[in-house]
């Protein structure tokens, strides 16, 4: 794991100094609000419905157990004794007092941790694969990329007053957990036809109003040219990128716009104009940050195998935990391991300052003290001991952790909706509560198989609907809420949008819609290791609708 | 009309720019351009040798593309002096330091309300840029 130093020790406090400092000003009108308002986002403080809310970076979704026990002293003190896990990686508090905020802001450095960047228009939080460093199917460990660009970005001088927030996202497999087609920047480790690592950089993928897949614009670049090439991509964005309508300012408007070949175009052209030495890390820094994610000494583990099955044998809970969240490790003897923030009836993605003690102390004493937050928001050990898992399942089942429904229909992604949101138009967490009850039965859900559920409560699209198998998006609709289904989302490799269904439906409707799909999907599929997804590819919208809106319906409407 | 650097405020008396265009086609030297932000860094660089001072304008303390071309016009190789001019906000001195500027112009009313200790301030925050990593 990376190991911060003097260098971001005194960084993220000169950082808590200044913000205090930028209160101040607030206080005594040196800043107006207008002024002040993007210093406070830049510092991850946002004004939400019913109070402010801080969201803490957590840098490509890595943790220790020290920084999840101080969030869950952050939760205890300061908030209502929980905190809110994001498909950013992040985490968020719902209930700080404007006032406290420096205070947390202290805290967060005592480990090394801060609000820097995770708001406003600037370049985000870099987001990655949460089983990078133990994934089988890893060409390369994305982490050190990830650290370079947070480096890079981290109070770039030209790029922290941009058009619009700017996301980038990084995976080191050919299976994309990460998302990357819908970030501004994706990048995807890659190696040339001689082996040479370097990178496919896509470019206007995003969600929101607008969602776009995003483009290739560089099939290959060499690996020390990064740096250069995000500079030269940031830089047109930010002459280039509309301001004069801020649902039109982020860059796939720009690509979309512009056109993919001109913008090329004028990419390169900036890329060539660069002083490509400025822009190159030196090979010690490279090392330096290379070492840092060196694998942690794995052991070998004689019978680890053995020991699992037997485990599996005497409790079937546990089997079939292991069964939707454990996947393999790179090494013998080793599983990763997700922690389903997902239990029935909860809000997806909240955990209990006394459930964060319990992941930290797990990850301390089994999984070599890491932890990492994925973009469905759940929680990751990556490095379990096959022979243990059966201990670390015990202790996460009695802190009621151990919700084995990774990947099935009630693992949904949930917006905070208008329970805490502002811009909110309906709610969300208890659409996801409704839709996760209706399914509990694992029986049932298992039957189902892989199915991604993304519930946003507005169409700003921060619960990703447009990328789910199901997304589910909630509308205002004369003051009653009202829900529009989309279907065949995927946020993968494979990425599309999701396509409208028809009209959208009112609350207490949205169960029974999900369950008419869920019929007609189970009906329609070649046998049970056909997904949703694959049945929804093969035969198209028309059963779907049909079961949605009966024709009759149809016709009389 | 404060001027400000790393040394702090000077006044300066209000300036007659001259327009790009008119910069290209004058003979003179010791030129003061004020270039607005959407316009061609390229387009100037031939008058670069007789231009003293570009002023890149910035409507408004949101609108980063200043920041940019700026960066551009060092990158192109303008050796004079580099002004950010507009109401930026102490927080953003840093910023045009790191992008090639030397000095930031605001209006008497942004001094009144921004004094010239905030700005000091932030000319001695070493930390407001991360630079590891970064060559200059
Ligand atoms: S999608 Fe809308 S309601 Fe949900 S968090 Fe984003 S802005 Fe708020």
């Amino acid at each position: 794991m990376y190991r911060y130093d003097e260098f971001d020790h005194d960084f993220v406090r000169a950082r808590v100094a200044t913000f205090r400092d930028q209160v101040a000003r607030r206080v005594t009108g040196a800043l107006t609000e207008e002024e002040f308002r993007p210093l406070r986002l830049q510092n991850g403080l946002y004004l939400q419905l019913h109070a402010y809310m801080l969201r803490i970076a957590v840098p490509y979704g890595t943790l220790s157990s020290r920084q999840m026990r101080q969030f869950a002293l952050i939760a205890d003190t300061w908030d209502k004794g929980y905190g809110h896990f994001t498909t950013r990686q992040n985490i968020q508090f719902n209930w700080p007092k404007l006032k406290d905020v420096p205070d947390i802001l202290d805290a967060l450095a005592d480990v090394e941790m801060h609000a820097i960047q995770t708001s406003g228009n600037c370049i985000r939080n870099v987001t990655s694969d949460q089983f990078a460093g133990a994934a089988s199917d890893e060409i390369e460990d994305p982490r050190p990329t990830c650290e370079l660009v947070r480096q890079w970005s981290t109070n770039h001088p030209e790029f922290a007053f941009l058009p619009r927030k700017f996301k980038i996202a990084v995976t080191g497999s050919p299976n994309d957990r990460a998302a990357v087609k819908a970030h501004d920047i994706g990048l995807r480790m890659v190696r040339d036809d001689a082996g040479a690592p370097g990178y496919e950089v896509i470019v206007g993928g995003g969600l929101g109003r607008t969602p776009m897949i995003g483009k290739v614009v560089r099939e290959f670049l060499p690996k020390d040219q990064l740096l250069r090439y995000l500079e030269a991509i940031l830089r047109v964005y930010n002459l280039h990128g509309r301001r004069d309508n801020k649902y039109k300012a982020r860059i796939k408007i720009l690509v979309h716009e512009t056109g993919l070949e001109e913008l090329r175009a004028m990419i390169e052209a900036e890329f060539e104009a660069m002083d490509a030495p400025t822009f190159a890390p030196s090979a010690e820094e490279i090392a330096r940050i290379e070492a840092y994610f060196a694998p942690p000494a794995f052991e070998t583990v004689e019978g680890a195998d053995a020991a699992l099955e037997a485990a599996k044998a005497a409790d079937p809970r546990f089997a079939a935990w292991v069964d939707t969240n454990v996947v393999d490790h790179r090494e013998p003897g080793y599983a990763i391991a997700t922690i389903s923030l997902k239990a029935i009836g909860e809000a997806p993605g909240d955990a209990t300052s006394e459930q964060m003690r319990v992941m930290a102390d797990l990850a301390e004493r089994y999984s070599f003290d890491e932890l990492r937050v994925t973009h469905e928001q759940n929680i990751v050990l990556p490095h379990l001991r096959k022979d243990q898992l059966h201990e670390v399942y015990q202790a996460l089942d009695a802190a009621g952790l151990g919700t084995a429904n990774i990947g099935l229909i009630s693992d949904m992604i949930a917006c905070p909706g208008l329970d805490y949101c502002a811009l909110a138009t309906a709610r969300s967490i208890p659409v996801a509560q409704d839709i996760a009850r209706h399914f509990a039965d694992p029986v049932v859900a298992r039957d189902i198989g892989e199915m991604k559920i993304k519930i946003s409560g507005c169409i700003n699209a921060c619960g990703h609907h447009h990328v789910g198998h199901i997304g589910i998006l909630g509308l205002d609709k004369g003051g009653i809420e009202n829900y529009q289904i989309t279907l065949g989302g995927d946020a993968t490799e494979t990425a599309a949008i999701g396509e409208r269904m028809g009209p959208g439906f009112p609350a207490e409707e949205v169960v029974p819609a999900i369950e008419r799909i869920v019929e007609t999907y189970k009906a329609e599929r070649l046998n049970r290791e056909e997904t949703f997804l694959q049945t929804y590819r093969r035969i198209g919208a028309e059963p779907f609708k049909e079961a949605l809106y009966p024709s009759e319906a149809r016709h009389a409407a | 009309m404060p001027i400000i650097d790393d040394n702090g405020f000077r006044a300066e008396a209000e300036r007659a720019y001259l327009t790009p265009e008119d910069a290209l086609a004058s003979e003179a030297s010791e030129l003061a351009v004020l270039l607005p932000n959407d316009a061609s860094a390229e387009a100037l660089a031939p008058a670069f040798g007789r231009i003293a001072l570009i002023a890149v304008e910035f409507p408004s303390f949101a609108d980063g593309r200043g920041f940019s071309l700026g960066r551009r016009l060092r990158a192109l190789g303008f050796k004079g002096a580099l002004r950010a001019k507009g109401p930026l906000i102490s927080d953003q001195y840093a910023f045009a330091r790191g992008c090639g500027f030397d000095e930031v112009e605001i209006d008497d009313a942004m001094a009144a309300r921004q004094p010239e200790a905030h700005w000091l301030k932030a000319a001695q925050n070493n930390q407001a840029l991360y630079k590891r990593g970064r060559a200059a």
